[in-house]
């Protein structure tokens, strides 16, 4: 990627905080403070915008190799930097599975091919999800995508015993295991959250027990073996509690919530729209509230999308039969901050956090030996950074977006903020809200 | 009323009393030699059956017709799921043709409320998965109402799986909106478990309520909830839930004993309630017709046939006089 091309920022806010410079030379911030000048440098006027850490994203569904009609590497990507994210994760659910050093490595090139942010491909836990039999774990952390998550995400490794196993052996090179918690017998069928919304609905419920019973299970085994476990996309009050209780005994535990379960409610599912049909499903109003509290204190290490695009088929049918998921890349900004910095939970400090440094470091994402993400935006540190304009508005049109697919369940709704600009090791991915390439 | 008839809760009280009034008129016609009116020439209704349902489905044909509409009958069980089209492809498809309203019968719950947004017509549910039932519940009024002659402060019990029951669910709705006292009894694991938030009482113990209810309603038990541990055996289930001639003798002496169908009998039903003079299960299915007419009349009567331009979109409240003079034109003929 060149490198050749200086930009100074000026007068933006860092993390929220007081207006300052930045210039960007050479992959890296060079300088920050008041009043910067470099000839020659791109000059952006970044005066009342906000600038971030770029964002890394724990959890997104690319769908490639597979299910290119749904999205792509090169058409995720592009979602992602329009969300204002330098790296995402890779979910390893697609078809062949990512559960082979050559299909990691694919992911990985394809995301180096189209250049617009880091994707850090997740292996399967299990060969083909099947819940079975271990995924060759080593093979896929030794590969040229250095994969330290593993996950059979869109399905929970339920077994015990095949957890435990996947907990101790990730230890000979630092691995962490994010899993889906979901007891398979207790969610048979389940079509959204089990309460009174279900109930008068008619439709089968999916208990919140069926994520804590697994997550109490989990932390307990990785406090066996001493490993670390991450539980993707937390979704109840209980789930909160637990993680609180396991962080308390000093237990490797981090955790995940997604935009929407920090904003919706399983009152929407009234209305029968699988739009708002996602795995695990939207939940009560005290649920949203034990998830930004969970957020705000640190109990839940960060937001992660869930990502999950789908074709207008797979979402324009019956209830039941719809595809789970809801696109989340280009929105989950304005999301957090509709979410928990209007709402006074977090400041933009915290957003940078729990956005940003949390989800870098449990994805352990470094180059050769240095971080590339999640760093502080001070000089000598790589230039991946957000500028976000906090101060607009707008509805959410699925029209405007640039994923493959239109199942986002904020259409229509107005949210706050923009992402005007993005940077990549100092090469701009978003100008002026647009694609700059 | 609205425009469509999905849920039991989509009728207000005036509303209900207005389609079992009318049905009332439109039973009388069933002892007349013509048994036709021409309410509804020219228009199509569509009876779109995603399972089978023949008592159901039969129920609306013989309806429609004798309304003189023209009733298409489109089976399409299977077809949405995998093989064939999607729900959405076969609204467009109704729509296409000019259905004036579109009678549903889907596994799936929330179907009828997806198809009302893709359709013009009106969609009246049949049975949508284990949602509502609505005309099940009205015309279960209607028998109610015919045989004890009022619904207000009527004690109703509902007895058997109704977690998995469209017809519970329109049920207690309606019978709500009408002013009676419904009571659910079943094993706990057949209930929803936030029952507590549904206007009505709930019991485990049936022979404790049958001697304060008035109408007891008997819901069939599928077969494949007896193999997944919602209760131990059917015997089982038949003892602690079922109404047989001893438990039977436990309601007052002018209770009514109900059923939607098909039965069990044997299981949920002894066949000895069933055919007793309590019994109200044949009665039902004859009310059925007068009650989808009913529905279909309110629904369909006071607009333009679909695809008119300028035609109103809304159905429009007909009141009962305007029946009883067409009926009396009619007969008169």
């Amino acid at each position: 990627m060149s490198d050749s091309q200086r930009w100074l920022i000026r007068g933006v806010r860092p993390a929220g905080g007081e207006p300052a410079d930045l210039l960007l030379d050479g992959g890296l911030i060079a300088e920050t403070g008041p009043g910067l000048s470099a000839a020659g440098a791109q000059v952006l006027d970044g005066s009342g915008l906000i600038a971030l850490p770029g964002l890394v994203d724990l959890h997104a569904h690319l769908r490639e190799p597979g299910r290119e009609d749904a999205e792509t590497v090169q058409s995720g990507t592009e979602a992602a930097a329009i969300g204002g994210f330098t790296a995402v994760h890779a979910m390893a659910n697609t078809d062949p599975v990512a559960d082979t050093a050559g299909v990691v490595e694919q992911i990985w090139r394809l995301g180096r091919q189209a250049g617009l942010c880091d994707v850090q491909p997740v292996g399967a836990v299990t060969s083909g999800l099947n819940g079975s039999k271990l995924a060759e774990l080593g093979a896929m952390a030794d590969s040229a995508a250095r994969v330290r998550i593993f996950s059979d995400d869109g399905r929970c490794v339920s077994d015990a015993a095949l957890m435990r196993r996947a907990l101790e052996y990730v230890k000979a090179f630092g691995g962490v295991i994010a899993q889906h918690a979901q007891e398979p017998r207790l969610t048979d069928g389940a079509q959204m959250n089990e309460g009174e919304f279900s109930g008068l609905l008619g439709l089968t419920g999916w208990p919140a027990v069926a994520e804590e019973a697994i997550i109490a299970r989990d932390c307990l085994l990785a406090a066996h073996v001493g490993s670390a476990v991450h539980i993707c996309h937390v979704s109840t009050a209980g789930s909160v509690e637990l993680i609180r209780w396991a962080k308390s005994k000093g237990w490797r535990v981090t955790a995940e919530v997604t935009p929407h379960h920090l904003l919706l409610t399983d009152e929407l599912a009234a209305s029968y729209d699988p739009v708002f049909k996602v795995n695990p499903p939207l939940r009560t109003r005290a649920d949203v509230a034990a998830l930004r509290a969970g957020l705000a204190d640190g109990t839940i290490d960060c937001v992660a999308t869930d990502h999950a695009p789908h074709p207008a088929e797979d979402k324009e049918t019956e209830w039941p039969v719809a595809a789970f998921g809801m696109t989340g890349l280009e929105t989950a900004l304005r999301v957090v901050h509709a979410a928990m910095v209007d709402s006074g939970q977090l400041d933009w400090a915290g957003v940078a956090d729990r956005m940003s440094a949390r989800p870098a470091a449990i994805g352990q994402l470094s180059g050769s030996g240095a971080p590339l993400h999640g760093r502080p935006l001070a000089a000598g540190e790589p230039a991946s950074l957000v500028l976000y304009d906090a101060g607009a508005r707008s509805v959410v049109d699925p029209a405007l977006q640039v994923s493959r697919s239109r199942n986002t369940p904020f259409a229509g709704m107005e949210l706050p903020g923009q992402v005007v600009a993005t940077f990549l090791r100092g090469e701009p991915t978003v100008l002026d809200g647009k694609l700059a390439r | 009323m609205k425009r469509h008839l999905i849920s039991a809760a989509d009728l207000s009280r005036d509303d209900a009393l207005l389609i079992l009034d009318t049905a009332d008129e439109l039973a009388q016609m069933a002892d007349r030699p013509i048994r036709k009116l021409p309410t509804l020439r020219g228009r199509t209704v569509v009876n779109l059956f995603y399972e089978d349902s023949t008592r159901t489905r039969i129920s609306f044909e013989a309806a429609a017709k004798r309304l003189s509409a023209d009733v298409i009958n489109f089976s399409a069980k299977g077809s949405s799921v995998a093989k064939g089209e999607s729900l959405k492809d076969t609204a467009l498809t109704l729509e296409a043709m000019g259905a004036d309203a579109v009678v549903i019968r889907h596994p799936a719950s929330g179907a009828p409320h997806r198809l009302a947004g893709w359709v013009r017509g009106s969609v009246v549910n049949a049975g949508d998965g284990t949602h509502e039932h609505p005309t099940q519940a009205l015309l279960d009024a209607f028998t109610m109402r015919r045989r004890l002659g009022r619904l207000e402060g009527l004690r109703v019990t509902i007895v058997g799986d109704v977690l998995h029951s469209r017809v519970a669910r329109s049920n207690v709705l309606l019978l709500q909106t009408l002013g009676a006292d419904v009571t659910l009894v079943a094993p706990p694991t057949l209930l929803p478990v936030a029952v507590s938030s549904w206007p009505c009482e709930v019991s485990y113990d049936l022979s404790a309520v049958l001697p304060k209810t008035d109408v007891v309603m008997m819901l069939r038990v599928q077969a494949e909830r007896m193999n997944a541990a919602y209760f131990p055996t059917v015997r089982e289930y038949s003892r602690r839930y079922g109404l047989d001639g001893a438990r039977m003798a436990l309601l007052p002496e002018h209770a009514i004993v109900m059923h939607p169908g098909p039965m069990n009998r044997g299981v949920e039903i002894a066949a000895e309630v069933a055919d007793s003079p309590r019994s109200t299960i044949v009665e039902q299915v004859a009310n059925g017709v007068s009650v989808r007419m009913a529905v279909l009349y309110l629904l369909l009567g006071g607009s333009d046939p679909a695809g008119d331009p300028g035609g109103d979109p809304a159905g429009i409240e007909r009141p009962v006089s305007d029946l009883a003079a067409a009926l009396t034109a009619e007969v008169t003929r």
